[in-house]
């Protein structure tokens, strides 16, 4: 169990909890969280916003039930947290790029803030949020509201690049890497569904170049060369 | 001094489980990771993820929707194979202080009696040496997602009885069938499996459901339907169950969103020897070691000193 030490409400849809505790987590982990006992049945699979020395916080975004759930909490209520849990992002050589899309800019922060040199591409659809917050943190930040933000991003600037965000997004970095000279090692974190969280249930299988992987364990951060998009 | 007399002991054949509470194939992996979570030696029993003699990558597309009190999956069987599972996962079952039950499933009738066959082999070859990693075969005749097998053997009495008789004169490692709830009779399939000397049959598998995307105009499975299981399913299961055991004298191992030690103890009163839990494990990481714990609380409240003064009182 953990208390709630704030759940505030960042734009139409979108919140940020921190939670108290002592975690471990590392950049790109994520944690099973849930705000109720039996129902909803699962835990939804949360990436580290970020960590202090009070807790971890979580930017996430009300997709269903669970979410909506969370985002009615209040400071003082207990959530249960499962994690620090997967594998979360290699250690990032040379120039790096962090590419987010939507809520997928949630792990991009704990990432950056652990990275002496970064340059940001936050996209988003209909609202900017958690502008200040990611540029307090002393990088290059580029926002895109409404268009494509990986257009931004030229992949033979950088050596290592970060990418989380919705499928299409990811499958079009796919594709824009393998037509780039090569330069960048090039990651995608991604946001599959999940029952248990530890690697046990295969409900998060990832089609891989090799086989087939577990988001919870194997990722939920991977190669973008290796994944192979349905 | 009380706990000491509490005697919550299962049997199957010459198996003995140290309570009726065992965990679910399909939903533990093959206990490593829940091992981290919590001790293993307070289950009754751990039943692997569903293998079949050839390794199966299982089922592309989104595999898990949840449901009002319930989820469905489509993984598809997905599994190293059977001889995989032997070198990889088997030495770890060697150190496991529970009962460990293979589950095996099958695409044609000789996939079922191969795989059979090369756990069988195993099993004496370890006996030779003094080891033990597995005590007790699960056929799996009632997976839904596999469209070559699975569910086409669980549904008929008569297509069933063959795998089963195949499958028993392929192993001597004692048997129980795990059956399909959507078996057209399920009460006869489990009387069958009995004629054909299974030790024991589990029951319930997943309900075979369905979920539309309707924004997308399509399922959210690409194998069109899925399995349901967790609390949706209870009152079915335990349904089941209590007809099953009118109908057989083997133990029935009953399962079907069991979230409780209420649950488990409605399942023992309808007859089942033990019980298996599945979707509760996501809901509850120490799901196995709550369970265990919970039982011998509500034992204790009651005054029962034995599951033989509850089970089948319906």
């Amino acid at each position: 169990m953990a208390t709630i030490i704030s759940n505030r409400r960042v734009a139409e849809g979108i919140y940020v909890m921190h939670a108290e505790g002592r975690f471990e987590a590392k950049q790109g982990q994520f944690f099973m969280v849930r705000g109720w006992d039996n129902y909803p049945l699962l835990s939804r699979p949360l990436s580290v916003y970020d960590q202090d020395e009070r807790g971890v916080k979580f930017l996430y975004k009300v997709a269903g039930e669970g979410t909506r759930m969370l985002s009615r909490m209040q400071a003082g209520d207990d959530v249960t947290l499962l994690g620090p849990l997967g594998n979360g992002f290699p250690a990032a050589e040379g120039r790096t790029a962090l590419i987010g899309g939507g809520i997928g800019i949630a792990p991009l922060f704990y990432a950056a803030r652990h990275l002496e040199q970064a340059d940001l591409y936050l996209g988003y659809s209909v609202e900017v949020y958690e502008e200040h917050e990611f540029r307090s943190l002393g990088h290059p930040v580029e926002i895109d509201l409404g268009g494509i933000v990986l257009d931004r991003a030229n992949f033979d600037d950088y050596d290592t690049i970060f990418i989380c965000g919705p499928e299409p997004m990811l499958r079009a970095a796919q594709m824009k890497s393998a037509m780039s000279s090569g330069r960048a090692q090039v990651y995608v974190s991604l946001e599959n569904r999940m029952a248990c969280g530890i690697g046990a249930c295969l409900v998060c299988s990832v089609g891989c170049e090799n086989g087939r992987k577990k988001a919870c364990v194997d990722g939920p951060v991977f190669r973008a060369g290796e994944v192979v998009f349905a | 001094m009380i706990e000491t007399t509490l005697d919550t002991a299962c049997h199957i054949g010459e198996v003995t489980f140290k309570n009726p509470v065992v965990m679910a194939s399909g939903t533990f992996g093959f206990g490593k990771e829940y091992g981290k979570l919590y001790d293993l030696s307070k289950l009754g029993g751990v039943s692997g993820k569903g293998i079949t003699l050839h390794p199966k990558s299982g089922n592309s597309g989104i595999r898990v929707h949840e449901t009002p009190s319930g989820m469905l999956n489509s993984v598809g069987l997905e599994n190293p194979g059977v001889q995989a599972f032997l070198d990889e996962e088997c030495a770890f079952w060697e150190t496991l202080d529970t009962v460990r039950i293979v589950n095996l499933g099958g695409g044609t009738i000789q996939d079922y009696v191969d795989g059979a066959r090369l756990i069988d082999d195993d099993s004496q070859k370890r006996q030779s040496e003094g080891r033990k990693a597995v005590d007790l075969v699960e056929l799996n005749i009632s997976c839904p997602n596999v469209k070559a097998g699975g569910m086409a053997y669980g549904i008929k009495t008569c297509i069933a009885r063959e795998v089963v008789r195949e499958v028993r004169a392929a192993t001597t490692l004692p048997l129980m069938v795990k059956l399909s709830p959507n078996a057209e009779d399920i009460a006869d399939m489990a009387r069958m499996c009995e004629e054909e000397g299974a030790e024991a049959v589990s029951l319930i598998n997943t309900l075979s459901g369905m979920k539309i995307d309707v924004r997308k105009r399509r399922s959210v499975f690409e194998n069109l339907y899925a399995g349901l299981s967790g609390p949706a399913v209870k009152p079915i299961a335990l349904r089941m169950v209590h007809q099953v055991c009118q109908r057989v004298n083997i133990p029935v191992v009953g399962m079907g969103g069991i979230s409780s030690a209420e649950d488990m103890i409605e399942f023992i009163m309808a007859g089942a020897e033990a019980v298996q839990v599945g979707t509760y494990n996501f809901v509850n990481g120490q799901a196995g070691a709550d369970l265990a714990e919970g039982l011998e609380r509500f034992m204790l409240e009651e005054g029962i000193r034995s599951l033989n003064e509850i089970r089948g009182i319906l």
